[in-house]
């Protein structure tokens, strides 16, 4: 494994109840890059993410973050790298019933020693970096949609991790909270010479902040380059998802009988 | 050849099956709360907080139907030892059927209803929103620090919560008895001092309740941690949980009973 690249995907399968979600999968992720993980809702690309962070294990094939592959370390060993990752959930996934203050000190207090008053600093610290050192008195249901998002980038990156993972992170926030959130993603990788994955279908937002990107469709990749590569793409899939046409390789149909056939059967029942 | 009958056939075996898949499921659960129950025993702050949830804000309907009930045994049991005339052993006829009886068995079956569905509903929200894979993906494990902390403080909760559902039911049946009714206040206390046994009868109903307060704790959390995450999900495991753990009290209870009180 190269030193530049901190997770390696090799010819990834997984297979869920028989049914395949994802067929050949290699994936390579360059210390202190943003990489984009696109594709339609459903093509696999959140189950990637688990695999990364070892929550599922893969039919075949594996995943090497930091030179260890994830499916052959024992719970403490996964535990162990888990601690240096950091994920962001689709919707934040902030512990209700703890403040935003204690929603971010949660891995410290878990993992360290830290006396009260370090944790106190840093969380401020982590906070002050997404702009909400004001809301740390607050409850995760106090927050707006946007807010949550950011705490939960906060918490993330509360123990400074070497991988940051983000599923969804722009979806259902408002234009200024969506780039907000894209600039804080570029921000805070560089700053902590982190690398990140950004699981997404937000082309507009995320070709603008990421160094590369993977296209998946139907459990493939079918593209990948630069932003601007992808932008240039000729590939129908990538040409279809970047400029949102509602035809195309991705049909418009979901997959069923003829329609006629359908129609007729009912009539026919119907005597 | 009958295709329904087979049909049927198959569809009773699945059923069985799949009931006793998940009992096992539940049972490799329960093993791995044991495993993990270092935590809450070394953080005794994280148990302690889920004893303030379930059993002191159970406390007010624990109390009320405790008096409730030991108002009505006051009155019925009056009306029957009435005709024997031996009213002065309304003490003991209500001690014993309170310790006994309806102090472990109706307080379990509130704290099911009361406790135990809580529990269930906010550990099914907490997967439903993802709280317990993002906990996972920091290293934490859930069943530890969520799941195990909820299932003892439900534990221990449940034997305090029954005893002092006892103690009010007494209380309420001197109100009725003594106060109301007239029953000699000398031969009400001194016959229920003298014919309730501590470890025969008061013992036994705290090992009942023991054991009521790890079934419903236990099944609390499993259908809360097995819970389908959806708002439907959630509230199908919140049902069950009620469902499952007053049916698991009533068959323990006669079991525990058939052992602690034949041939005495």
């Amino acid at each position: 494994m190269s030193q530049e690249s901190l997770v390696e995907i090799r010819n990834l399968n997984f297979t869920y109840d028989s049914r395949p979600v994802l067929t050949g999968i290699n994936m390579t992720i360059p210390r202190g890059k943003v990489v984009a993980v696109m594709g339609i809702s459903g093509c696999g690309k959140t189950t990637t993410l688990r695999l990364i962070g070892g929550q599922l294990k893969p039919t075949s094939g594996e995943v090497r973050v930091g030179g260890q592959v994830v499916h052959e370390l024992d719970s403490d060993g996964l535990y162990a790298l888990r601690r240096r990752m950091g994920m962001l959930f689709q919707f934040g996934a902030l512990f209700t019933d703890m403040s935003v203050y204690d929603n971010i000190a949660f891995q410290m207090r878990e993992h360290t020693d830290l006396p009260e008053t370090m944790i106190r600093d840093l969380v401020l610290m982590k906070l002050h970096a997404v702009g909400l050192r004001g809301a740390h008195d607050l409850m995760p249901t106090e927050l707006s949609g946007g807010m949550a998002r950011r705490v939960a980038l906060a918490r993330a990156i509360a123990l400074d991790p070497m991988l940051i993972m983000y599923d969804e992170p722009f979806a259902g926030l408002d234009p200024i909270s969506l780039s907000i959130v894209g600039e804080l993603i570029r921000k805070l990788t560089d700053a902590l010479g982190a690398s990140s994955i950004v699981v997404t279908h937000d082309v507009q937002e995320s070709l603008r902040i990421v160094d590369y990107v993977y296209f998946v469709s139907e459990g493939k990749i079918v593209a990948e380059g630069t932003a601007e590569e992808m932008k240039r793409s000729t590939v129908p899939y990538v040409h279809q998802f970047i400029w949102g046409e509602a035809d195309g390789p991705v049909p418009f149909q979901y997959p069923a009988r003829p329609y006629g056939e359908e129609l007729m059967e009912r009539a026919a029942r119907r005597g | 050849m009958d295709n329904g009958l087979t049909r049927a056939l198959r569809g009773l075996g699945q059923r069985v099956t799949s009931r006793i898949w998940r009992l096992g499921y539940a049972s490799r659960f329960f093993l791995a709360i044991m495993l993990h129950s270092g935590t809450s025993l070394r953080r005794v702050y994280l148990t302690i907080r889920e004893i303030y949830f379930t059993g002191v804000l159970s406390l007010i309907i624990i109390l009320v139907s405790g008096l409730f009930v030991g108002m009505v045994l006051g009155l019925q049991g009056y009306d029957t030892l009435a005709r024997y005339g031996s009213t002065e052993a309304l003490g003991v006829l209500v001690a014993l059927s309170l310790v006994r009886e309806l102090g472990p068995v109706v307080a379990a079956l509130l704290f099911a209803s009361r406790a135990g569905s809580a529990i269930t509903a906010e550990i099914g929200m907490m997967k439903a929103t993802e709280q317990l894979s993002a906990m996972e993906m920091m290293a934490v494990d859930p069943i530890a620090r969520v799941v195990a902390p909820r299932f003892w403080g439900g534990v221990i909760s449940m034997p305090l919560l029954a005893a002092l559902f006892s103690a009010t039911g007494v209380f309420g049946g001197y109100l009725i008895g003594v106060q109301l009714i007239g029953v000699d206040e000398g031969s009400f206390w001194s016959q229920m001092q003298a014919s309730v046994d501590f470890r025969q009868d008061v013992l036994n109903g705290v090992i009942k309740s023991f054991v009521f307060g790890i079934i419903v704790s236990w099944v609390a959390v499993f259908e809360g941690y097995d819970a389908v995450p959806t708002a439907e999900g959630v509230s199908g495991a919140t049902t069950r949980t009620v469902v499952t753990s007053s049916l698991a009290i009533l068959a323990a209870d006669f079991i525990l009973t058939a052992f602690m009180f034949t041939g005495t």
